[in-house]
């Protein structure tokens, strides 16, 4: 039992310290240019580069706008999903223009945006809603569709009012597609986040990176990165114990 | 006449649907009387619209023709004074058994109050249930989950309980000890009760009576009153008169599809 609950845990791990060795050892037995890769022990190099309290900055400035969007996100996209799910004339009638918004690619309207908006928080704000909304309406819509007709019917039958119907039955129903897209959702804010500081920033962890870059401090950007990639993982894993939780009974049944 | 009106009345109900290949009759010049307390099955092929009868009841459906009386009030909204149990148990997996118990109250009026948690209480005992209160549905096996079903189908203390093939998703033995327990409540607190099976010896085994229903457009090609003993339980499955009744139903049912 012991054994057989190690050994899962381990292999990824085991994994990951191996492609770092691998890693490495490369980059000294065929004189990798650092510019094009450099070796981890250098990327931790890059690390120190800057004071702790200028990355606790730079990875505030990301955070932030990415977990305000985020949380404007769902905040919009649950009772649209609610119209949506209740009224099929709303559902076609929004739905291609949804599609439509969700075709656009964020990195090319990032742009446009802050060009329109200024450059404050406002338009990093808009880019990260844009990028997270789509998944959280279009799961949350299929989830409140998901309940078992009969729960309707009974509702139905009591005569309860339809708010009743929404909160006691339709959105619980819902809460595992809910969250299914909140945790793509919540990676796709950081990535909503980088791409408008790519664009206009003075700092956050996007802007870190290419003003990294551009000096040629490759090791530095790297540094950032992993930072970057960290946070998406942490809040990816957020998103997740809050399903445990609150909402132990929505998660998929192992057996 | 000044009798009491019958619980159920249905006088020439036709039900038709608009689906998307044309239009469907399901129901067609369906006439019967339920008697308040009896407990009717209503059996019949699938597809026969065993279930369209039930939700005409109900009133979550209206005919198309015909008119459906109960208590000598014709339907137009659903009633108070029915509970329903579907074929599947369908509780909400998140609410613990007493809550789901609870559930109609807290659905139609938005708060439980100290007595509605007495009454769950009462009747999670009845189902025997007893004991597991605070589980999840998923906690309990699917012939538990019914007796949830049950439960929550009688809170509101309905004169008239409609159930629709509830024991058909168990397996025969516990179909078969459902059956019985449900009987038990039945006499203990009697309802009106119309329960719609595809099920003949289940039909024989529960009813006073057995509407037997005839394929598209479904109506009521027969009307079997059973005079089976009650009490009825393990004993009556070996009972010579139901094997007739059984035998009778099931060469109608059969010369009727062939």
């Amino acid at each position: 039992m012991a054994r057989a609950m190690v050994t899962p845990a381990l292999l990824p791990v085991g994994t990951f310290v191996a492609i770092i060795a691998v890693w490495e050892i490369s980059c000294h037995l065929f004189a990798i240019p650092s510019f094009v890769l450099p070796a981890p022990s250098r990327i931790l190099g890059g690390f120190g580069s800057i004071d702790i309290l200028r990355w606790f900055e730079h990875v505030w400035g990301t955070l932030r706008v990415a977990m305000i969007g985020y949380f404007v996100s769902i905040a919009v996209a649950i009772p649209i999903a609610i119209a949506l799910a209740r009224s099929q004339v709303l559902s076609r009638a929004f739905y291609p223009i949804l599609v439509i918004v969700q075709s656009t690619p964020v990195v090319a309207i990032a742009p446009i945006i802050i060009v329109a908006l200024g450059s404050g928080d406002l338009p990093r704000v808009v880019i990260t809603c844009l990028i997270t909304f789509f998944p959280l309406v279009v799961s949350t819509t299929t989830g409140l569709m998901a309940t078992p007709p009969e729960l309707i019917e009974l509702s139905r039958s009591l005569r309860a009012p339809v708010f009743r119907e929404i909160s006691q039955i339709r959105l619980p129903y819902a809460i595992p597609y809910i969250f299914s897209a909140l945790k793509i959702s919540v990676t796709l804010a950081v990535i909503g986040a980088v791409v408008a500081e790519f664009v206009a920033a003075e700092k956050g962890l996007g802007y870190f990176i290419q003003f990294s870059t551009s000096m040629f401090k490759v090791q530095q950007a790297w540094a950032g990165l992993v930072i970057l990639v960290l946070m998406s993982l942490v809040l990816f894993q957020a998103v997740i114990a809050v399903q445990r939780i609150w909402f132990p009974w929505s998660l998929p049944k192992d057996k | 006449m000044t009798a009491t009106p019958a619980a159920i009345r249905f006088a020439g109900v036709g039900q038709v649907f608009q689906t998307q290949s044309g239009a469907l009759e399901a129901l067609r010049g369906v006439d019967m009387t339920i008697d308040r307390h009896e407990f009717v099955a209503v059996l019949g092929p699938s597809g026969c619209g065993k279930s369209t009868l039930l939700r005409l009841t109900s009133g979550l459906l209206m005919p198309t023709r015909g008119t459906i009386e109960v208590f000598g009030k014709k339907v137009t909204e659903p009633r108070d004074d029915i509970g329903i149990v579907f074929q599947r148990p369908t509780l909400l997996p998140w609410a613990t058994i007493e809550d789901n118990v609870l559930f109609p109250v807290r659905h139609k009026t938005g708060s439980v109050s100290p007595d509605d948690r007495k009454t769950a209480q009462a009747l999670i005992e009845k189902v025997g249930l007893k004991d597991f209160e605070k589980r999840l549905p998923d906690e309990l096996s699917g012939g538990m989950q019914q007796r949830v079903g049950i439960a929550r189908a009688l809170f509101m203390n309905p004169d008239i309980l409609l159930m629709d093939e509830p024991f058909s998703a168990l397996d025969a033995l516990t179909r078969e000890e459902m059956g019985f327990e449900l009987l038990r409540i039945w006499e203990d607190q009697p309802k009106t009760v119309m329960f719609i099976t595809h099920s003949i010896s289940e039909a024989v085994l529960l009813a006073d009576r057995i509407l037997v229903m005839g394929e598209r457009p479904g109506s009521i090609v027969e009307n079997l009153k059973t005079d089976i003993p009650r009490p009825r339980d393990m004993e009556t499955s070996n009972n010579q008169l139901m094997h007739d009744y059984v035998g009778h139903l099931r060469s109608l049912l059969l010369k009727r599809a062939a």
